[in-house]
């Protein structure tokens, strides 16, 4: 009597909190028509957004790969002062408010900030184009990699390592083929994970972008300020290009799951 | 390791590759939120009576204005703005991005179009709303903007004030009282104009929609059911153009965002933005549109609060007027 009950409770919840909305984005876009919806995915301008958030996830992977690979390393290898610190450190971006993020590197990188001050008299601006919209996707991501890598590492330990020592493998032997395999899967899923907070990142973005038009709008961006101009189909035709974008990482986490029983089992 | 340097390395290539280096043939039109189709008409009928026109780029930018005067000081390089708030364009000059007396680098207060508060009532008036006595009614359901967060309420609420301090003789205990019964009468504060708009078309929410003219127009224009009452007196909501002197200077644009802004008051810019239903100044413009703008009294700021300065302290500040009433 209580199992079905609880099913039923648990699918009329994902039917109204997840199918119908995202059903709702794909009937509005294609409303008036397939050839509508092109035109508008295609127009010079939400295409620019497509290719910048495309762009900006492109830059913030490989970098959040190495950074995460280094501190997660550094975190489960050593012991130094600071570690704990370090630990608390990489945590931050998931407490702190995107909207706050982007305050503070206009604060700090802004005209008016330390850093952005000294830069200025060289005609560099680091806000309000790429680098300020890469800098905070950075921010917002950079704890998924360790946090996926970090339990594994300390899982496995060091006695694999060890053991490769006393062979004789160099410090890049033991990585590559003893700890590298170990961690592939975890390493995968965080930059997918961190991938997909890259590309729907509004809040942080949004303060640092300046909103030009065709040059520094992401998609999430360019989808409410179509929303705002009464543009609704172009809006909503912009919105499934980012749930397909999702839907791809979707689908790739789905698969390392599958390839990867022990990561489907705690996900 | 290395690939992390490349990255940075290339990024810096980036940012100094969009210095000042390439700036001559590209000006940048920092602008309020919802002026997004009025400069995509603007801008190609500019370019194409400018000469070297078909070298340059305008790029715009869209946002709350205040935002976007934050952003400028922040960095943002804008070559003008257009502004829906005289405040915003004032911060910059106090932070001496804008000259000082910028008002006077264009006509009209540096103003090339005007507009005011007007009402955007359903289909044949049910409520026979007229005037802004009829916002104080029992049981008549009012949108506006929040004036604590939108410039759009911000001068619903002042011409409201305005009129009743007029009305009254200037007696402030009514005019209170007036203004109290007109919150009530608030079924949502929205925090921008657009999201005001949506609440009363979308979600057909409310007896009258109080928005600038050139908004209800807009709206009542596009979509049946909806008709646009003008009071027979308003607020002048002004539309302030400048020259963001500090960025212009650096990337030697000055002239052709003095150009481009003095295009706005030309008779086929004029004729552009008197057709999104904005009121312009150029006469045989004026005597174009004559009847789609009926004739109202305009109250200014500065007659009515001495300046936007005042207006906003007295008013929108923490513990302001607004705050008081609303508290009741």
């Amino acid at each position: 009597m209580r199992r079905p009950l609880l099913i039923a409770l648990a699918m009329l919840f994902a039917f109204a909190v997840i199918v119908l909305p995202v059903a709702a984005i794909f009937t509005r876009a294609f409303a008036e028509g397939a050839g509508v919806w092109l035109s508008a995915i295609t127009a010079p301008e939400t295409r620019a957004a497509i290719w910048l958030t495309i762009l900006t996830a492109l830059i913030v992977l490989p970098i959040n790969i190495v950074f995460g690979l280094c501190a997660a390393w550094a975190i489960a290898r050593f012991r130094f002062p600071g570690r704990r610190a370090l630990l608390i450190l990489i945590e931050i971006p998931f407490a702190i408010s995107p909207i706050v993020a982007g305050l503070c590197f206009l604060l700090v990188y802004g005209a008016y900030g330390p850093v952005g001050a000294a830069l200025q008299p060289y005609g560099l601006q680091l806000m309000f184009n790429l680098t300020g919209i890469v800098l905070v996707s950075l921010f917002v991501t950079c704890p998924f990699v360790v946090r996926e890598v970090l339990p594994v590492l300390a899982v496995t330990g060091e006695d694999e390592e060890r053991a490769a020592l006393t062979l004789g493998a160099s410090g890049w032997q033991i990585f590559s083929y003893v700890t590298f395999p170990n961690i592939t899967w975890p390493l995968l899923y965080g930059a997918i994970l961190a991938t997909a907070r890259a590309i729907g990142e509004f809040g942080a973005v949004s303060v640092v972008s300046g909103a030009i038009r065709g040059q520094t709008m992401t998609l999430p961006l360019q989808i409410e300020l179509l929303y705002n101009d009464y543009n609704t189909t172009g809006a909503f035709a912009a919105a499934t290009v980012l749930a397909l974008l999702a839907l791809v990482t979707l689908i790739l986490r789905g698969l390392i799951a599958a390839f990867h029983p022990a990561r489907g089992a705690t996900s | 390791m290395i690939r992390t340097f490349a990255i940075a390395g290339s990024l810096a290539l980036g940012i100094a590759a969009s210095g000042p280096a390439q700036a001559q043939d590209e000006i940048l039109n920092v602008s309020y939120d919802i002026a997004r189709e009025l400069y995509a008409a603007i801008n190609p009928a500019f370019l194409d009576q400018y000469e070297g026109g078909d070298a340059l780029t305008i790029s715009q930018s869209h946002a709350g204005s205040s935002k976007q005067a934050r952003a400028i000081l922040q960095g943002l390089q804008a070559d003008l703005v257009t502004f829906n708030q005289v405040l915003d364009v004032e911060i910059l000059a106090e932070n001496g991005f804008v000259a000082e007396d910028w008002q006077d680098q264009f006509p009209n207060n540096a103003s090339p179009y005007y507009s005011l508060p007007a009402f955007m009532v359903r289909e044949g008036n049910p409520q026979e709303i007229d005037g802004w006595d009829d916002l104080a009614r029992d049981g008549v359901s009012v949108i506006f903007p929040n004036p604590k967060t939108s410039g759009n309420g911000r001068y619903t609420y002042l011409a409201a004030w305005a009129w009743a301090l007029e009305e009254f003789d200037g007696d402030e205990d009514r005019v209170r009282e007036y203004m109290n019964a007109v919150l009530d009468n608030v079924e949502v504060f929205d925090t921008g104009g657009r999201g005001a708009t949506t609440t009363f078309v979308e979600r057909g929410i409310g007896d009258v929609l109080v928005t600038f003219e050139a908004e209800a127009l807009n709206i009542s224009g596009q979509t049946e059911g909806y008709e646009t009452v003008v009071p027979a007196q308003s607020l002048l909501a002004e539309f302030p153009v400048a020259v963001v002197e500090r960025v212009a200077e650096q990337r030697g644009t000055g002239e052709v965002a003095r150009d481009y802004l003095n295009f706005l008051y030309s008779t086929e810019g004029q004729e552009i933005l008197a057709s999104f239903n904005n009121r312009v100044h150029d006469e045989a413009v004026v005597e174009a549109n004559a009847d789609r703008f009926p004739e109202t009294d305009l109250f200014t700021v500065e007659d009515v609060f001495g300046s936007w300065t005042e207006a906003q302290e007295t008013h929108f500040g923490s513990g302001g007027v607004l705050d008081q009433l609303l508290r009741n």
